[in-house]
């Protein structure tokens, strides 16, 4: 298993906001945490990068990497795999950007920061945005002179310059015209299949977990209430909560 | 047919600066109960038209009728008497209330402004509208911080409905909520269209819902008519290649429902910059030469359905794109 | 009320503001009650017993022509604090509304009203204080208009920031949509979103207010003898500063204290008015 989570529990002042039992996400698959908002899916994210500290939360249990325990682990050896190993991708690509500097010199410092030199990092961010389906002189540009759709594909473009292995995605689509949500869905099951990409998927909206990920698991008032492959799972939901989002999502399909 | 037009927009043009926000929209919206659905995503100018419609911005063209009266004109109590026919509510529901304010006042603030009510008579008034939007009455002590999304949403459709309009406008009315809060409101919307005969405009990105809200659909694309006509049709058989790709995009939760994907490559361009001829050609997985030079008219594809695309005919035939390929993404030529 | 305790437990430099703020109002409510010597306060003269030093019958000595000091600066709690209060209600009846109609409406409104502004920004406000004040007869009512005249620009400038914001926000928008009249929306909406920063610097602006009437009756313009404005005692005295100092030093340290304690004051409220604080109620 490429990422393994295990009694993982983020509280704050005693009070928990996410507990996971237990969630896996392989090299090659989309694993997906719905939930609407309060359920603690974000929170568990931010755990899993070791981040929920600086919000002031405590975490307790266990969240291994191909075997190595990240809990715990000192800041100097997370930043190491922070980006590198891990990425992640948020809900809004803006903010990610730094608006005064121009989308290259953060991509290329970022890749810099992991080891490499300036004629590597100008090479693993060219390609990374062909992959992305994105020309290379984007990255030229200023965050303010993209749209929403291309900074967040410069985002997942980052992620595999940086050969990261995993990839937490945290409502990466929500902000973003249907249309072009296809096509970031599209751009991440490309990286599942031909790169073999553990992605955790965070997200509301119960229909496009159904389109894209593998497995799932539903997270309400941060606790997990149903969890297992998502055709099973929707096709045959056991907790009740489960049934009453399948019965909100409207169809189109009618 | 003119008598059952409530709300007649022609030709609407709305510029801001040198950016063509609102390009030449038409559509009519009937007597209440009448649900239309103006669809796009962003850049396609669609809360534009609702916020002309309200008069909460210039229009630079066009004109809008409500009952036959010139809306674009009015001024003073004729105006204020409008603000009362026709209503609007935001996206927005977080700060779209007076956070200063409980419940019960910015409701009340509302009736005792039109003088809909005396000053005993408000309180219950308040009541039975928060009763109305399926809201607790005892909410009106809170704060609206002290509510929760769906919660500050219906008490931003109980304010509007204080007024009694015939004519309601939904921006975006469930875009910033969870998903079973979205059903509620949607549920009410439907309610409120049965118990008040309310004619809606609701605007939308999301086509999922749609079918059993609106029987009328507008696609807007960069500020101008794609496609309209009655929702199943439309969406059973579109006119349009960007109605098709839109449809296509709608991610399903039954596997059986779910389409192939039509992919967009690139993404909208820049109402400030658009592309010659067809706004949609650069993005089209059907384009053609005449689509590069030419507008292509609003015209009827069948009856009751217009669309403008040089090869609507094709398409409404069955014309559907390639599989999609692997291309460079053209630069879509945003604020350079 | 437990609130309010609460708040000034955590917050010891507003509660030591808020405190001595307190102690001052009472000063000059219960003044008649604890002077020593009221007549001092008024036009009272002991010249046999001028310039003494600090004792148990005059706690802060006496002055040239033989006043009880403590009595004056006490008494003096009625004059310069009295006097700001009026510049400052002055300023704000004439600075937020300005600033509001500016802020919200635009346009020409907006640019009528900031030119004006602007010109009397312009200019150093002690100058044009003085300048007002050299027109005027010397007395305490003609130091309240002048320093009024050149406060109320900086209120209208700060107000017309926030209701120009408060004017973009989708409540507004909202309440425009609604058909309420635009004085309503005004009065409800824009000018209780847009007073929080004014009524902040409200508070820190009492010292400042102080020290600037203090600096115009230092140079005569303002209060007059026997008033006993502590501006005025300070000029009085400073001929004897090196030789009589407690002429000056008291005074001095009252203008200091109630400026310092408004101040503080002032810096507590701008963190209890924070807009997140109404969040968290």
């Amino acid at each position: 298993m490429k990422l393994e989570i295990r009694d993982l529990r983020v509280s704050f002042a005693g009070h928990s906001v996410a507990s996971v039992p237990e969630l896996t996400v392989d090299a090659g698959e989309i694993v997906g945490l719905a939930g609407e908002s309060g359920s603690g899916k974000s929170m568990t994210i931010l755990a899993v990068l070791g981040l929920a500290g600086t919000a002031g939360a405590a975490v307790t249990g266990s969240v291994r990497l191909d075997g190595q325990e990240l809990i715990g682990l000192s800041d100097a050896l997370l930043r190491a795999i922070r980006g590198r190993r891990i990425a992640a991708i948020f809900q809004s690509p803006a903010l990610a950007f730094n608006p005064v500097f121009r989308v290259g010199a953060i991509v290329s410092r970022a890749l810099r920061q992991h080891g490499l030199s300036a004629a590597q990092a100008r090479e693993r961010a060219d390609a990374a945005m062909r992959s992305v389906l994105l020309s290379p002189d984007l990255l030229a540009r200023y965050p303010a002179q993209l749209s929403g759709g291309q900074l967040q594909r410069v985002a997942i473009a980052l992620a595999l310059a940086l050969r990261a292995e995993v990839l937490l995605a945290d409502e990466p689509t929500s902000a973003l015209d249907v249309t072009v949500q296809a096509e970031v869905l599209e751009l991440l099951r490309e990286l599942r299949d031909s790169r073999g990409m553990a992605i955790l998927f965070v997200s509301h909206d119960l229909a496009v977990i159904a389109e894209l990920c593998d497995r799932v698991a539903i997270m309400r008032a941060g606790e997990v209430v149903e969890q297992g492959p998502t055709g099973q799972v929707i096709a045959a939901p056991r907790h009740d909560y489960t049934r009453e989002l399948l019965a909100a999502v409207p169809r189109l399909g009618q | 047919m003119a008598d059952d037009i409530l709300l007649d927009v022609r030709d609407l043009k709305v510029n801001f600066g040198p950016v063509r926000a609102v390009d030449g929209v038409s559509m009519a919206i009937g007597r209440g109960p009448f649900g239309i659905a103006l669809v796009g995503e962003s850049g396609s100018g669609k809360t534009t038209v609702g916020r002309a419609i309200l008069r909460l911005v210039p229009a630079s063209g066009g004109t809008i009728a409500f009952d036959g009266q010139n809306v674009l004109g009015l001024r003073g109590p004729r105006l204020r008497a409008y603000r009362r026919a026709a209503q609007i509510v935001f996206q927005d529901a977080d700060n779209s209330l007076d956070p200063r304010m409980r419940v019960g006042a910015i409701i009340g603030e509302v009736l005792s402004s039109h003088g809909l009510a005396g000053r005993g008579a408000v309180g219950d008034r308040v009541a039975a509208l928060l009763s109305e939007a399926a809201l607790d009455p005892a909410l009106a002590s809170r704060y609206p911080h002290q509510l929760s999304g769906g919660q500050r949403q219906r008490v931003a459709i109980a304010r509007a409905l204080a007024v009694s309009p015939r004519l309601l406008v939904l921006d975006e009315p469930t875009s910033a909520l969870d998903v079973t809060a979205q059903a509620r409101i949607l549920a009410l919307v439907r309610r409120l269209r049965d118990e008040r005969q309310l004619a809606y405009l609701l605007i939308t990105h999301n086509l999922a819902i749609i079918p059993g809200l609106c029987e009328q659909m507008v696609v807007l694309y960069l500020g101008r008519v794609a496609e309209s006509g009655p929702t199943g049709e439309l969406l059973a058989r579109p006119a349009h290649p960007y109605t098709l790709a839109l449809r296509s995009a709608v991610p399903e939760v039954e596997a059986a429902a779910r389409r192939s994907r039509i992919i967009l490559r690139g993404d909208t361009p820049h109402a400030a910059s658009p592309p010659p001829g067809c706004p949609f050609h650069p993005r089209c997985p059907l384009v053609i030469d005449v689509c590069r030079t030419t507008v292509p008219p609003l015209q009827a594809v069948a009856p009751g359905r217009q669309a403008a695309c040089h090869r609507a005919d094709e398409v409404l035939s069955g014309l559907r794109p390639p599989g999609a390929s692997a291309q460079l993404a053209e630069d879509p030529g945003h604020a350079s | 009320m437990s609130g309010t305790w609460r708040l000034l437990r955590a917050n010891p430099l507003m509660a030591t503001g808020a405190l001595i703020s307190l102690l001052i109002v009472l000063v000059a409510v219960f003044a008649p009650l604890i002077v020593p010597y009221p007549a001092d306060a008024g036009s009272a003269t002991h010249p046999e017993m001028a310039l003494q030093a600090p004792s148990m019958q005059h706690l802060f000595g006496t002055d040239q022509v033989g006043r009880d000091v403590f009595s004056r600066v006490l008494e003096g709690t009625r004059v310069s604090p009295v006097v700001a209060v009026f510049v400052l209600l002055i300023a704000c009846l004439v600075g937020i509304p300005l600033g509001v109609v500016a802020g919200y409406f635009g346009g020409v409104a907006d640019e009528s009203v900031m030119r004006v502004t602007d010109i009397f920004l312009a200019f150093p406000p002690l100058l044009l204080a003085l300048a007002f004040a050299t027109a005027l007869p010397a007395n305490l009512t003609s130091l309240t208009i002048a320093i009024a005249i050149t406060w109320w620009p900086w209120y209208t400038r700060l107000v017309r920031g926030q209701a120009a914001s408060v004017a973009g926000r989708p409540y507004v928008e909202a309440c425009r949509a609604l058909g309420i009249p635009s004085w309503r929306i005004l009065l409800r909406h824009v000018l209780p979103n847009s007073v929080t920063p004014v009524v902040v610097q409200v508070s820190l602006d009492v010292g400042g207010v102080i020290l600037t009437a203090s600096a115009l009756s230092f140079l005569g313009l303002g209060a007059q003898d026997p008033t006993p404005d502590w501006g005025l005692m300070v000029a009085e005295g400073q001929n004897y500063f090196t030789t009589q100092w407690w002429l000056v030093t008291f005074p001095g340290l009252a203008i200091l204290l109630t400026a310092l304690a408004f101040s503080l004051l002032g810096d507590g409220l701008r963190d209890v008015l924070d807009p997140r604080r109404v969040l968290i109620r």
